[in-house]
């Protein structure tokens, strides 16, 4: 996003919503300040000449990090699910999706 | 339908047969009981890490290999973020704009020659969890009054498969599915069972005029679970969407499920904001540079592909036979079955698929034998043998000693008898009957116990009942 570039209460509620988070209507304003000063101080960025940097997508200088395909013991169903409100029939219940 | 172009894009997704998860080393199996299969990982407890599994960046390096593609220099993960009970961390670990394999071409052949289907990309991401719908109305997900979450599948690896809207035709897209299908399992990567859920099937679809340039909108075809159903929803959702045009409408942009019991097409309730899933690069997983060496290893582990296998074979029989030969994978067998091309072709597409029996165990010399001998020994005692010809220590021996009995001067005996046990259907036939030639053949093919040569018998019959 190009710096400079303001943040409106729509753009606020979209992305409260995508991420459900309950904004209440008297503090839409602030976090639309709030995240206006955030992209801002980001878009500082682009007053650079980046034209010979790579762009970053991990800070560490490292590739080709991953592991064998070998099996290691799983949790047990009970500790799967101790976390779960409300288990069932040795699955996680959660309300109906897709209403 | 004249007049019109329908213009198909797949999206196919292909189980990896790995030991372990995607990104945690759980092991991936199939139907054990729910949340046996599960860790802090793969249930996304805060503060844990994924690991790549590097079994899956392999096979799907070969798999994109396969599929004509570039292996990226350098590749990386993605969050795709959305809320769902199937996926724990809010976001599926894939990959968004540097997949690990692009720009493909793959061969559909026909009987008109090959058609080359564009490849757009390949890429590696984790499966959801599963989840079942209970309660409510029986069958409809709007109606459950709660969902069952299992989480065995959850960050199981996936290769997802994006191909360029180049099929035109709901045939050739059932083909292009069946090709990559029977590629996938001789790669030995997946087991590729639509049924299972192992490979699964989207379609993007738009029809144009014939001639005209550029795509109108396009509808996402859902939830086809079988090679049929593939060709079948494409073929109704071309026909609706002609409909539409040529009753002065417009087609909108919208999913849709096909409902093959009753071939209809419906529009699904799309996910909210669907299409905002913010992807940004992973910041748990380092990127992907696929080694050289790594890369020809897996070019080295791939063998002839099955359309070129369809072109070699289309030098000895029709398309038909080489397409169901190699499509079934039953072409292997085919080649070290010796004898007449076409008759070899028949029985191995055919009658021994019929059977059951595995192609990879049967004799091949031995089951040559059998059909070089087909003609002369009884019917029964040839499937017998099919049967048989997948068992270990199978031979044809047994069987060619029960050449079928062509000898008339053995067979008009039984002949005899049978006409003079059946005295008002030999009249029957004489004043007109004819049809009823099958119930002679058949009681002499019972007095002889199956042992007559049939196409003796027909002649012998035919000769004595028109005297
Ligand atoms: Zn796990």
């Amino acid at each position: 996003m190009e710096a400079g570039v303001a943040i409106t209460r729509e753009d606020v509620l979209h992305v409260a919503r995508l991420a459900r988070l309950e904004i209440p209507a008297d503090q839409v304003e602030e976090v639309q300040g709030q995240l206006s000063a955030i992209l801002e101080a980001v878009g500082k960025v682009s007053e650079l000449d980046l034209s010979d940097v790579e762009p970053t997508s991990h800070p560490l200088d490292v590739v080709n990090a991953w592991a064998e395909d070998e099996p290691r013991p799983s949790l047990s169903r009970e500790e799967a699910l101790a976390n779960a409100p409300d288990p069932s029939e040795g699955a996680f219940r959660v309300p109906a999706v897709g209403s | 339908m004249t007049g019109w172009e329908p213009v198909v894009g797949l999206e196919i997704h292909i189980q990896l047969k790995t030991q372990t998860k995607m990104f945690c080393r759980c092991e991936n199996v199939w139907g054990e009981g729910p949340n046996t299969r599960t860790c802090p990982v793969c249930l996304a407890h805060p503060g844990t890490l994924p690991v790549p599994n590097g079994r899956a960046i392999e096979w799907a390096v070969k798999l994109g290999l396969a599929l004509g593609c570039e292996v990226a220099e350098r590749s990386v993960f993605h969050r795709k973020n959305y809320f769902y009970p199937d996926l724990p961390k809010g976001y599926q670990i894939s990959q968004y704009d540097e997949p690990l394999c692009t720009a493909g071409r793959f061969a559909v052949p026909g009987s008109g020659g090959d058609h080359e289907i564009g490849i757009v990309r390949a890429h590696l991401e984790e499966d959801a969890a599963k989840t079942v719908h209970v309660g409510g109305k029986a069958g409809r997900i709007s109606g459950a009054a709660h969902s069952l979450v299992d989480f065995n599948r959850g960050g199981t690896p996936l290769v997802e498969i994006v191909t360029e809207p180049d099929l035109h035709s709901p045939e050739e897209a059932r083909r292009f599915l069946q090709l990559l299908r029977q590629t996938v399992v001789e790669l030995g990567i997946s087991d590729a069972e639509m049924e299972k859920g192992s490979l699964r099937c989207d379609a993007n679809v738009s029809v144009r005029r014939e001639g005209e340039e550029g795509l109108r909108t396009k509808t996402e075809l859902k939830n086809m679970n079988s090679f049929k159903f593939v060709g079948d929803g494409i073929a109704a959702e071309v026909a609706r969407q002609i409909e539409v045009y040529e009753s002065g409408g417009e087609v909108g942009q919208e999913t849709l499920h096909f409902d093959p019991a009753s071939g209809r097409i419906s529009s699904l309730r799309s996910k909210e904001e669907a299409h905002d899933y913010r992807y940004f690069p992973e910041p748990d997983l380092v990127p992907v540079e696929p080694p050289a060496a790594l890369v020809e290893r897996m070019r080295a582990e791939i063998g002839e592909l099955p359309a070129a296998r369809i072109r070699r074979l289309e030098g000895e029989l029709d398309f038909d036979l080489s397409y169901g030969l190699v499509a079934s994978g039953r072409d292997e067998l085919y080649e070290r079955v010796p004898g007449e091309r076409r008759a070899v072709a028949n029985v191995v597409m055919n009658q021994l698929a019929a059977t059951g029996a595995h192609p990879g165990r049967v004799n091949a010399e031995e089951l040559g034998k059998l059909i070089e001998a087909r003609d002369r020994i009884p019917r029964a005692t040839f499937d017998e043998a099919l049967t048989a010809a997948g068992e270990p220590g199978f031979t044809a021996e047994r069987y060619l000693a029960e050449e079928a009995v062509t000898d008339a001067s053995e067979l008009d005996p039984v002949i005899e008898r049978v006409l003079a046990a059946n005295g008002s259907q030999v009249a029957a036939y004489r004043s007109g009957k004819e049809g009823l030639l099958g119930f002679f053949v058949g009681q002499v093919m019972r007095e002889t116990q199956g042992k007559a040569n049939p196409k003796v018998v027909n002649e012998r019959l035919r000769e004595r009942l028109g005297a």
